[in-house]
């Protein structure tokens, strides 16, 4: 089934929470909403669920309006962060809450309820939990529950909400490969909201960034990191190197040089503006062909090296990594550096 | 090793806090409690057996704890709304409303006691309605059972109202998002879950009531054998000098009221221990 999002907008009182956002995404799709606390991101998953109403804007199901559904008619599997199991029913009735839920006409006898909890607590790889209590089980095992609960109705669409927010690392690490396995196995269409980028960038198929309740960017794992689409992106995933330039016929200058970039990076209007680049999309050239700079400071961090370089003519400082048993050039040495990659953005 | 008897542990003053405890413990509870089991011992099983037994004795106790019970039970629905709705929504009014709830607490019972009476005799102003149908409130079981649903009001929906306003609102959205109703929400998902709490406040509810003496004399009219209350058959023994009496009616209610608290804790426990907190 596949979702579409058209021009949502939600305003709380006076602020707005999200700002006409647009997004589709295809059947069978994984896709991750990742933006830092505040970005919108759990308002939109909220709204598509039916649990909050936008101020504007449609949502479609599979083509078809859903936008004046209410949850139940949504059919919708919701998995929350704390999870939200029933802890006063064992874990098979948690499961088939959404089956007994259904009306007379369209609910499974008992006898089939009872061979779809069987099911379930296979895939989620808790045969045999059937009848103890949510109270009885580990973090980890209690949101598997979660999922095999949602599952249950044959959603349309699954939604996670944060959905290994409050696991430790190890079992969300666990999950994470789990999920993904799991998802590759049923083919739900499926949006998790986090905001922890590696989580997004190692699970989803493709990765939705917001921030301040509009969309950022959107694009496969690697165009995310590689390639952002803004200054945003650039500073909330991964890290990079801020550099002032002054941009003079589309091309940047630094202390009255031309900075050589790929041909392929977006240039802004005349004036100044920010270059962006990534440590690892630096290359320290041993030719002495690029950017001229001093070693300011080397550290050994883990299995590589990090060089902090300041560039001729100014204070900014680009940091590099070379590899810990290769050249690199000690502290007060000249070096050249080239850029893969960069983003120039007005300031 | 034998287990230790205290567990180690970083909080200080574990001595001094249980030592407290039970000092005050002892002087405000055990101490009047024991005084009175050891004055009912000197009558001997037979003769508070025999007290126990007497028709006007038997007649008493039977009101105070059915009335008692009827009151509380009938309180749970209404209380539970009350904090519902005090927990729930949000109207001009809702803090006076709220601590009207109150009142019974600190009202004197016996003031309650006289309102009511004056309300519902059959020439009150709710009264006259009912004896126009020919029902009499006042004077009757049903006025003692009135008196004890105003008084154990409060506990039901202060004992429900902070679990209430503490239930994951996320627990009822997933409820709602596998495709159940807000009927069938609040039947299998909410009051499960405030059971504990319910059950809490029918137990105090109904201490109360068992208890309660003020308000229901007034309204009650104090008929033996139809509308006499156990306190008031205690207080009439006393007046009347016999003690002895007094004391076996008094025992029979603290093992009564014992008993059934007892029970309501072991089913709260059990609940506890079953569900847990997720």
């Amino acid at each position: 089934m596949h979702l579409d999002i058209r021009q949502i907008a939600k305003d709380f009182g006076d602020t707005a929470a999200l700002h006409g956002v647009d997004l589709s995404v295809a059947s069978g799709e994984l896709v991750a909403l990742l933006g830092p606390s505040g970005s919108g991101k759990t308002t939109l998953l909220r709204i598509i669920a039916g649990l909050d109403f936008p101020t504007r804007g449609q949502v479609l199901f599979g083509g078809t309006d859903a936008s004046l559904k209410s949850v139940q008619e949504r059919n919708v599997g919701f998995v929350f962060q704390h999870y939200a199991l029933f802890r006063h029913m064992t874990v098979a009735d948690n499961i088939a809450f959404g089956l007994r839920a259904r009306p007379r006409a369209r609910r499974p006898s008992e006898a089939d309820i009872g061979r779809r909890v069987e099911t379930l607590l296979e895939l989620v790889q808790l045969g045999g939990y059937g009848k103890r209590y949510p109270a009885q089980l580990s973090g980890g095992q209690r949101q598997r529950i979660a999922l095999a609960r949602a599952l249950a109705i044959e959603p349309q669409v699954l939604l996670l909400d944060e959905p290994f927010g409050a696991l430790d690392a190890k079992v969300r690490k666990e999950l994470r490969r789990w999920l993904r396995d799991l998802h590759d196995r049923t083919g739900h269409t499926t949006l998790f909201v986090t905001h922890d980028q590696e989580e997004a960038l190692d699970l989803a198929d493709r990765v939705v960034v917001m921030s301040n309740g509009r969309i950022e960017q959107v694009g496969v794992p690697e165009d995310i990191y590689d390639r952002p689409a803004t200054p945003f992106v650039f500073d909330f995933i991964g890290e990079a190197s801020r550099i002032p330039v002054q941009v003079k016929a589309g091309v940047p200058h630094l202390g009255g040089r031309a900075v050589p970039l790929p041909a392929d990076v977006k240039r802004p209007a005349d004036g100044p503006a920010i270059l962006y680049v990534r440590p690892e999309h630096v290359t320290l050239a041993a030719d002495g062909h690029g950017l001229g700079g001093t070693v300011a400071s080397l550290h050994r961090s883990g299995s590589s090296r990090r060089l902090s370089i300041r560039l001729d003519g100014t204070d900014a400082l680009v940091e590099a990594i070379a590899p810990y048993d290769g050249e690199a050039p000690p502290v007060g040495g000249r070096t050249a550096l080239r850029f893969h990659s960069p983003g120039l953005f007005a300031a | 090793m034998s287990a230790r008897f205290v567990q180690p542990s970083v909080i200080p003053g574990f001595r001094l806090a249980l030592g407290f405890t039970v000092f005050y413990l002892a002087v405000i509870v055990l101490i009047p409690l024991a005084a009175l089991i050891w004055r009912a011992s000197d009558l001997g099983l037979p003769a508070i057996t025999s007290l126990a037994l007497e028709p006007r004795t038997l007649a008493a106790l039977q009101l105070s704890f059915v009335t008692s019970f009827l009151a509380a039970l009938f309180n749970v629905p209404f209380g539970l709304l009350v904090a519902w709705v005090l927990v729930r929504y949000r109207f001009p009014g809702r803090r006076l409303l709220d601590a009207t709830i109150d009142l019974p607490f600190a009202l004197p019972t016996a003031v309650a006691g006289i309102a009511l009476t004056a309300l519902y005799a059959p020439n009150g102003w709710i009264g006259q309605l009912f004896a126009a149908a020919g029902i009499k409130i006042a004077f009757t079981p049903v006025g003692v059972w009135l008196a004890l649903v105003f008084v154990s009001l409060p506990f039901i929906v202060r004992t429900v109202q902070p679990v209430l306003d503490d239930l994951d609102r996320e627990v009822e959205e997933a409820s709602a998002t596998l495709g159940a109703g807000r009927l069938r929400t609040v039947a299998k998902v909410i009051l499960p879950a405030l059971l504990p709490a319910i059950l809490t406040g029918f137990a105090l509810a109904f201490a109360r009531s068992v208890g309660e003496y003020g308000s229901v004399i007034f309204i009650a009219g104090n008929i033996p054998y139809v509308s006499e209350i156990a306190p008031l058959l205690i207080v009439i023994k006393l007046e009347e000098y016999d003690y002895a009496g007094a004391t076996a009616v008094a025992t029979i209610m603290l093992a009564v009221s014992f008993a059934m608290l007892l029970m309501i804790n072991l089913v709260q426990s059990w609940s506890r221990r079953r569900f847990g907190r997720v």
